[in-house]
């Protein structure tokens, strides 16, 4: 234990924690977003990749960074509008709907890689672009705390600054108001002339959006290249994310945190003499059991709750 | 003609998804194939030219059929348990070290081991299940979780404990003859495997329609307040439903080694349970509709094969397919204006006609 002691409490693992962190806390945001509405997403496995896929062979093919980030967000958006369409308009089972898409996602990416860089892996052999580094000026003088803080890709930044974002959208606006209300009682808010299907299709745009940022990211910032079905799970693992967080955003911003720190633990213990396969499902089991006691404490209130009124 | 459609509109729904998907596969391969003509009747005849493929998609389909199963149960439940490539394969290890550390004769062998199998499968399902039962954990995520965990650990401990050392690739050691399931007379490679499915299908079939559980579970299914008020025991419907399916998982992934491998040689996630997640949508977790929805898949499968094998379009053409058409088959709404305008016009004709009498 003594190796793995001294990595964890150097600042590189300080750093790892919001590297890991980030594709895990944007699609998580995009789930609680949805989930406020009444309206889960769990098709961000699916909405990352297609983003991650598309961004990389944009940028590969424009070398611009900036058309990539547009083609990439649009990509998860239309995600959600699909998901969205399919859901309200034609009454599929959202899950089941989810679950069609994320197959597609998973399919259709690797058919395309495939054309594109005639290999089903990975696009290693294509050139693309990567979000840049950002150095804060001034924190990054500060010992311990500038080595975690600074030098991170600027999406883990933005990841941050969109829990702000996020509180504000769900607090502050006319149109986060009218998603907790339609997620709290539909019949309520489309009695006093909220269009329930329009706000809810709104939040799952939003959350697409979210998506395609997490899996910009996974390519453009955490590596510099697509690999097929690269989101391993993330996406799910931002569903438990956002049901700790409360689907609220600082819950959501804990929860990631600590999905984050799992993570690094696991890719730190990795080079120590554990087997590799123990080591990967480390976060698996972690998603499980926090989300098995966060459902016991939920159940729990309901039950003392029941019983007092 | 309108009476027929009403009666079949489901089934009508499902071929026209169906087609669609087909129609969408033709237009992606003029799109990028050198050789159009050729690729299509690679996708779409060769798994009929020859008896050898006609054998391999049955085999094929077996696997399907069995997580097809293992989904349709828990489906029919309303529980989106998407565990069974998880039981699949911890069923398949744990059958598999069962196979290579026990000695006994086939009679007792074989069948001991399916059930070893089966059980772990089950108890792959019973986690999800109790923690859905219990405290209303999602079991969508926790059997995502848990098809994760399965992997890793299966791979743990076929690597670590059982791995064959004289193979050049990650397998484990053989099993012994006495577990190999044999092949069906008349046929050149079929094992008895899919007369075990088949076999499976029709008690799940028998389940579902003709005993007290199945009705439970089907009950529970359609409105869970209206089970509990009419006397059922939810929680144990939603434990018994998944730990059936996983068990069922857990069999079609022995089923696999004992027929085919004779050894454990996944070194990634054979992705049946997937599939097992397409048929039971196809099959609209019907039992048997679901071993012609399987049937479909694996016909995909091969074609897509020989596609992937012989031409410049890649295999992944199929998952495309497959994604389209349930895609359009959970959209409950898709073609219903069409049957209530065809409904509207019955019942005005039969207005016309009866209105004279009355």
């Amino acid at each position: 234990m003594g190796p793995l002691l001294d990595s964890i409490l150097s600042p590189e693992f300080g750093f790892a924690i919001f590297r890991v962190m980030t594709p895990i806390l944007f699609p998580a945001i995009g789930v609680a977003i949805s989930s406020l509405a009444g309206s889960i997403n769990i098709a961000m496995e699916g909405t990352m990749l297609i983003s991650a896929f598309t961004g990389v062979m944009v940028s590969y093919f424009t070398k611009n960074l900036y058309l990539a980030l547009l083609a990439g967000l649009l990509a998860g958006v239309i995600m959600g509008f699909l998901l969205g369409y399919f859901h309200l308009k034609l009454k599929a089972d959202i899950i089941l709907a989810a679950i069609a898409l994320n197959m597609f996602a998973s399919g259709s990416t690797i058919f395309m890689l495939f054309l594109i860089a005639k290999d089903k892996g990975t696009s290693i052999s294509l050139r693309s672009l990567v979000f840049p580094k950002v150095h804060l000026p001034l924190i990054k003088e500060i010992p311990i705390i500038g080595e975690i803080i600074s030098g991170h890709n600027i999406l883990t930044y933005v990841a941050i600054l969109s829990i702000i974002f996020v509180y504000f959208l769900i607090y502050k606006t006319p149109l986060g108001l009218r998603i907790r209300a339609v997620g709290q009682n539909p019949d309520a808010a489309e009695s006093v002339g909220v269009d329930v299907k329009r706000i809810k299709l709104y939040s799952l745009l939003i959350s697409g959006f979210f998506g395609a940022l997490g899996g910009l990211y996974l390519s453009m910032g955490y590596v510099s290249w697509f690999g097929r079905d690269m989101t391993a799970g993330r996406g799910f693992i931002a569903v438990a994310a956002s049901n700790l967080g409360g689907h609220l955003p600082l819950g959501v911003f804990i929860s990631s945190i600590f999905f984050g720190l799992i993570n690094a633990t696991a890719i730190y213990l990795a080079p120590l003499r554990v087997p590799s396969e123990f080591t990967q499902l480390i976060p698996y089991v972690t998603t499980i059991i926090a989300l098995t006691l966060y459902s016991i404490r939920v159940s729990r209130k309901k039950k003392t709750s029941k019983s007092e009124v | 003609m309108d009476k027929f459609i009403l009666k079949y509109f489901n089934a009508i729904r499902i071929s026209i998804a169906i087609t669609i998907g087909v129609v969408i596969s033709f237009f992606l391969i003029f799109l990028i194939s050198k050789n159009p003509g050729a690729s299509l009747s690679y996708l779409f005849l060769s798994p009929f030219l020859s008896s050898i493929r006609m054998e391999n998609l049955i085999s094929a389909a077996s696997p399907i059929i069995f997580c097809g199963l293992a989904i349709a149960i828990p489906f029919q439940a309303r529980i989106f348990n998407v565990g069974a490539e998880g039981a699949l394969f911890i069923g398949s290890v744990t059958g598999v070290v069962f196979a290579i550390v026990t000695k006994m004769p086939p009679l007792i062998h074989i069948p001991l081991t399916l059930l070893v199998a089966g059980l772990a499968g089950g108890i792959w399902g019973l986690i999800p299940g109790f923690l859905k039962a219990k405290w209303n954990t999602s079991e969508l995520v926790v059997s995502l979780m848990m098809n994760y965990v399965a992997y890793f650990f299966g791979l743990y401990i076929i690597n670590y404990y059982f791995r064959d050392k004289a193979a050049g690739a990650l397998v484990s050691l053989k099993i012994s003859t006495s577990v190999w399931i044999p092949t069906l007379p008349f046929f050149s490679r079929t094992s008895w495997t899919i007369v075990i499915a088949l076999a499976f299908a029709f008690l799940v079939y028998f389940l579902l329609y003709h005993t007290t559980l199945g009705y439970e579970i089907r009950t529970t299914g359609f409105n869970q307040h209206f089970a509990k008020f009419g006397g059922i025991n939810v929680f144990k419907i939603i434990i018994l439903a998944q730990i059936i399916g996983g068990f069922i998982a857990g069999v079609g992934g022995m089923t696999e080694m004992m027929g085919i491998h004779h050894r454990f040689n996944w070194q990634i996630s054979p992705g049946y349970g997937w599939d097992g997640v397409v048929v039971a949508i196809i099959g609209r977790n019907h039992p048997i509709l679901i071993i012609f929805a399987s049937l479909f898949l694996a016909y995909l499968r091969i074609g897509g094969q020989y596609l992937n094998l012989m031409s410049d379009v890649p295999y992944e053409m199929v998952s495309v397919i497959q994604s389209v058409i349930i895609l359009l088959i959970t959209a409950e709404a898709f073609l219903v204006q069409w049957k209530e305008r065809i409904t509207v016009k019955e019942a005005e004709r039969k207005e016309i006609s009866h209105g004279t009498t009355s």
